[in-house]
């Protein structure tokens, strides 16, 4: 029931705030908060305490589930409300609420404009997110997997920058279109089970084992697999994460790389490869190479761009390649690496693109080529990029490094070539973070721009993404500990 | 509709109308235990044909308080507006009660003359800026010859099998032994023509953008509802129970109609700055859903097919009847709303309309959370169980693009107010009638969308006959 009342409290909270927009900026805001607190607290406790709310782990024979709720739907096509959040649920929920709270903090003195709605849509999204991350009936998830996209697809449009009507659209499209294939693979799977149990079932757990193979398994797989991997973005369909991200308001980035990119990774890790280990497996070796060419490709794309957050959202779609080779390779060290990758590239990208988005609220442009020399205007700001963008290369001491070293080092034992070209591309990492550094903050500035340094919000939210990421870095052992059951019970599936 | 001979008044006139059709609906809860009832030959009574006709019945009384506020300030006789109204409802409701093919031409041609008279209502209105004429004699045209093939159709039929009844049609085909029969396969096929004439189906669409855009939005929206719904009633009842999905030429042609429908009704939306035209096209691409679920009734037990066209029949039915009764709200005869760019910052000026806009489009485009949704989720439901991917891919297609194009209506209501021009058609004000209409159409899209249950328990109680 608790994760019930998580969404609940976020859905309400939007809607007040949007009942409250003729109040003023101020109040709408104050109540988002409020929401997201209330929620971070509840989060906090499952984590830290979960006895203390009345909690106790139950075992159903798949995995360990902290809290599992279940309750008729639509009975008539055996579609009921699961929801069940285990240790790497959690983890996302966790993030989620966290990064929630920060891209409040990005969109504080940012939106001015119908603020009431734009929380209502924040919120919204949030909700649903969470929605995606606990639901285990596949139609309650592919319910919640469209309720995320509306209110982002409102940010973008209402609030978005110059091109933003563009960049809505493609993302809605790409989207929604990958949706309807996974919604097709769906019902496809849910007949295929009712042929042979002569039981209609949405559920997670029994469609888990359906042991379909061969040539239609695969298809059907396929359908999940193009979902998820749109949402992460993997080449060759990533192309509309760069419009999206440099159209969205700051808040609005920092949901998108921070979280929503997450949901695809987790659809990949709960949904594609449990339900279809054997075809998994076959396709296992063209998923790695898609991984491997995300990683290369859009590094290098990264590499030529002019536009600052163009810029990291390709480095994005780089750093969501490991987590794909981490998925793929399939063993204890990548899949842990995988999720590490998760949850340290939330902070680092949330981090830049809030940076990158406050940026361009100050000086109004996003082009690199007209910035230079802004450690001396704002240094405390240039610090952090510094910080993030290290992050994000993947020095050790912080969350990434683990990660993307667990990737690489699960990866190995599966393929030695493939993991050789993954790891070129903390290389060209390196190079395009410096360039970075090099036009934006060093150098002469041109245009004399006067930069008001990071207000105390701002560097509120960054040192607490600052403690998370090393906190990843130093102890990541507690959070493999919670993803780890997830991940074994799932493991067992491959051989 | 006596009333509108003796005393022309069109409050009093619209206030009975809309009593009758409310009284009309009342008694359902009387007749639903006699069920089910054969009254004389022609019309039979079970709980499919009263979902229809109360679906119908709901339908023409959301077009009756529609039509209140936007005749009102037309100068011209208003009252036969309602007569007509009610004729072609007692059309509908015959077509959606009829298992023998009298009726169903007796119940086509009523609702079909009704809506040529109300079609081009407002033609002696000067500065009425549409076409009403034209639209109604291109309806008169087309409809006229549809309902030619179709009786052509049931005369070849009848000249082989000697029965007018659907359900004595499989038997007497095959005591003759004329199953193979040219004719019989040519009757069918005309039938069909004149039935894809009526619901606009890919290619006898050409007449559907004139029209919806000549006709006043009232009619538009009645066009768009009602007479497709009784339409569709019929022509699942008839398949099913003659048996006509035997023969292959049938399939072919109710196949290419499909997937030509879903994908051209689409594109073609695509291109239209006017939101009346926008709706024809993409009703072309929701009656070629529609179509997916009738093709796959041939090879999925009855039961679900009926189910699954029901529900999104209703859901289609509420949410044109919402879209239609937005641009009703900012549109009057004088003076019609109805291209993109009118709706322009809508989402500022009056939150309320534009959010029962997005609420209906969201639904059209069949996002969850409405009852678009569980009606397309029904579509792919009975194409899975039919095993008909080529239609389910242009499905996927033509959802697809459908979004692009409601997506751009949406677009343009949350474009900051500042763009538009002086025009202000919020600044309307908007009876209660509209009001009622508008909350209670999006209500029922919410709930549907949220909590379908109970509405799949009454489809699936009526589809059981089958």
């Amino acid at each position: 029931m608790i994760l019930v009342w998580l969404m609940l409290i976020l859905f309400a909270g939007g809607i007040g705030a949007w009942l409250s927009e003729s109040r003023g900026v101020g109040t709408p805001r104050v109540i988002a908060l409020m929401a997201i607190l209330l929620d971070l607290a509840l989060v906090i406790f499952m984590l830290v305490a979960p006895e203390t709310i009345g909690l106790s782990p139950v075992d159903n024979g798949h995995g360990e589930w902290l809290v599992l709720f279940q309750s008729d739907w639509i009975p008539r096509f055996g579609i009921s409300f699961i929801f069940g959040a285990d240790g790497l649920s959690l983890l996302l929920i966790a993030l989620t609420v966290f990064l929630g709270m920060i891209s409040l903090g990005a969109a504080w003195h940012e939106i001015k404009e119908r603020s009431g709605f734009f929380y209502f849509n924040l919120l919204w999204t949030l909700a649903g997110v969470i929605g995606v991350f606990t639901a285990l009936d596949l139609f309650l998830f592919f319910f919640f997997w469209e309720v995320m996209l509306i209110p982002m697809y409102f940010i973008i449009a209402i609030w978005g920058h110059e091109n933003k009507e563009y960049a809505a659209m493609k993302f809605f499209i790409f989207t929604q279109v990958s949706g309807l294939l996974m919604l097709l693979s769906i019902l496809v799977l849910v007949f295929l089970n009712y042929q042979a149990s002569e039981v209609i079932t949405f559920s997670y757990f029994d469609l888990l084992g359906n042991g379909l193979g061969g040539e239609l398994g695969m298809l059907v797989m396929l359908g999940f697999f193009i979902a998820f991997a749109t949402k992460l973005p993997a080449v060759p369909i990533h192309n509309w994460l760069p419009d999206a991200h440099s159209q969205a308001p700051t808040a609005g980035s920092v949901i998108l790389a921070g979280i929503l990119l997450k949901t695809g990774a987790y659809g990949l890790i709960r949904f594609t490869v449990p339900l279809f280990p054997e075809v998994s497996q076959t396709f296992a070796p063209v998923a790695m190479t898609l991984g491997v060419v995300s990683i290369l490709y859009t590094a290098k794309v990264a590499f030529a761009q002019n536009d600052l957050k163009r810029l990291i959202a390709y480095t994005s779609v780089s750093h969501m390649g490991f987590v794909l080779l981490g998925v793929y390779a399939w063993n204890a060290q990548a899949l842990q690496g995988a999720v590490m990758t998760m949850l340290a590239h939330g902070f680092s990208a949330a981090a830049l693109f809030m940076l990158a988005g406050g940026l361009q609220h100050r000086i109004h442009t996003r082009d690199m080529d007209k910035m230079g020399g802004f450690w001396g205007v704002a240094p405390k700001m240039s610090f952090m990029v510094l910080f993030f963008t290290v992050a994000a290369v993947g020095i050790p001491g912080l969350g990434n490094f683990v990660g993307e070293f667990l990737v690489l080092l699960g990866s190995f034992q599966v393929s030695i070539t493939t993991t050789a070209f993954a790891a070129l591309g903390l290389v060209v990492a390196a190079v395009y973070s410096l360039i970075v550094i090099q036009k934006v903050f060093h150098g002469e500035n041109k245009n004399n721009y006067e930069i008001a340094d990071l207000t105390f919000i701002e560097m509120a939210c960054f040192a607490l993404m600052m403690i998370g990421l090393l906190w990843m870095g130093l102890y990541p052992q507690s959070m493999m500990d919670m993803a780890e059951p997830t991940l074994r019970s799932i493991d067992v599936v491959f051989p | 509709m006596l009333v509108a001979g003796f005393k022309r008044e069109h409050g009093l006139v619209n206030a009975l109308t809309t009593a009758g059709l409310a009284a009309s609906l009342l008694v359902f809860i009387f007749v639903d235990p006699v069920l089910p009832l054969q009254a004389t030959e022609l019309l039979y009574f079970d709980g499919y044909s009263l979902f229809f006709s109360g679906l119908i019945i709901f339908g023409a009384l959301a077009v009756s308080i529609l039509a209140y506020p936007y005749f009102e300030s037309h100068n011209a006789l208003n009252e036969e507006f309602y007569i007509l109204l009610l004729t072609a409802t007692l059309g509908a409701v015959v077509l959606a009660c009829s298992t023998h093919f009298v009726s169903f031409f007796i119940g086509m041609e009523m609702l079909g003359v009704s809506l040529y008279a109300m079609i081009a209502y407002p033609v002696h209105e000067e500065k009425s800026a549409k076409f009403p004429l034209e639209a109604a004699i291109k309806y008169l045209i087309m409809s006229g010859l549809a309902s030619g093939l179709i009786l052509f159709g049931i005369a070849l039929l009848y000249a082989l099998t000697g029965t007018m009844f659907f359900s004595d049609l499989a038997p007497a085909i095959e005591a003759q032994d004329v199953a193979a029969s040219p004719v019989l396969v040519t009757g069918w096929l005309m039938i069909i023509a004149g039935i894809a004439f009526k619901l606009s189906l890919v290619p006898f669409h050409i007449w559907t953008p004139d029209v919806y855009e000549g006709a006043p939005v009232p009619v538009t929206a009645y066009l768009a509802t009602v007479s497709k719904a009784s339409m569709l009633a019929v022509v699942l009842r008839l398949l099913l129970i003659s048996d006509a999905f035997q023969y292959d030429a049938l399939m072919l042609v109710l196949t290419v109609m499909a997937a030509a429908s879903m994908l051209l009704g689409n594109l073609l939306a695509l291109m239209q700055a006017n939101v009346k035209r926008l709706f024809a096209y993409s009703s072309i691409a929701h009656l070629g859903y529609l179509l997916v679920v009738i093709i796959a009734a041939a090879s999925v037990p009855g039961m679900l097919s009926v189910e699954s066209m029901s529900f999104y029949v209703a859901a289609y039915f509420i949410m044109s009847l919402g879209g239609f009764a937005v641009t009703n709200a900012i549109s009057n005869s004088g003076k019609e709303l109805d291209m993109i760019s009118d709706y322009q910052g809508l989402f500022w000026r009056n939150p309320w309309l534009a959010a029962v806009m997005i609420t209906v489009l969201f639904s059209l485009a069949g996002i969850p959370l409405t009852a678009g949704f569980i009606g397309k989720f029904y579509v792919f439901t009975s194409g899975v169980e039919g095993s008909l991917w080529f239609l389910l891919t242009m499905l996927i297609i033509g959802s697809a693009i459908g979004l692009y194009y409601y997506l751009r209506i949406i677009y343009a209501m949350l474009q900051p107010v500042e763009k538009v021009s002086k025009q202000d058609p919020a600044g309307q004000a908007i009876p209660f009638g509209t009001h009622a209409v508008l909350a209670s159409m999006s209500a029922i899209i919410i709930y549907l969308g949220v909590y379908p249950m109970p509405m799949i328990d009454i489809l699936q109680s009526l589809a059981a006959a089958f």
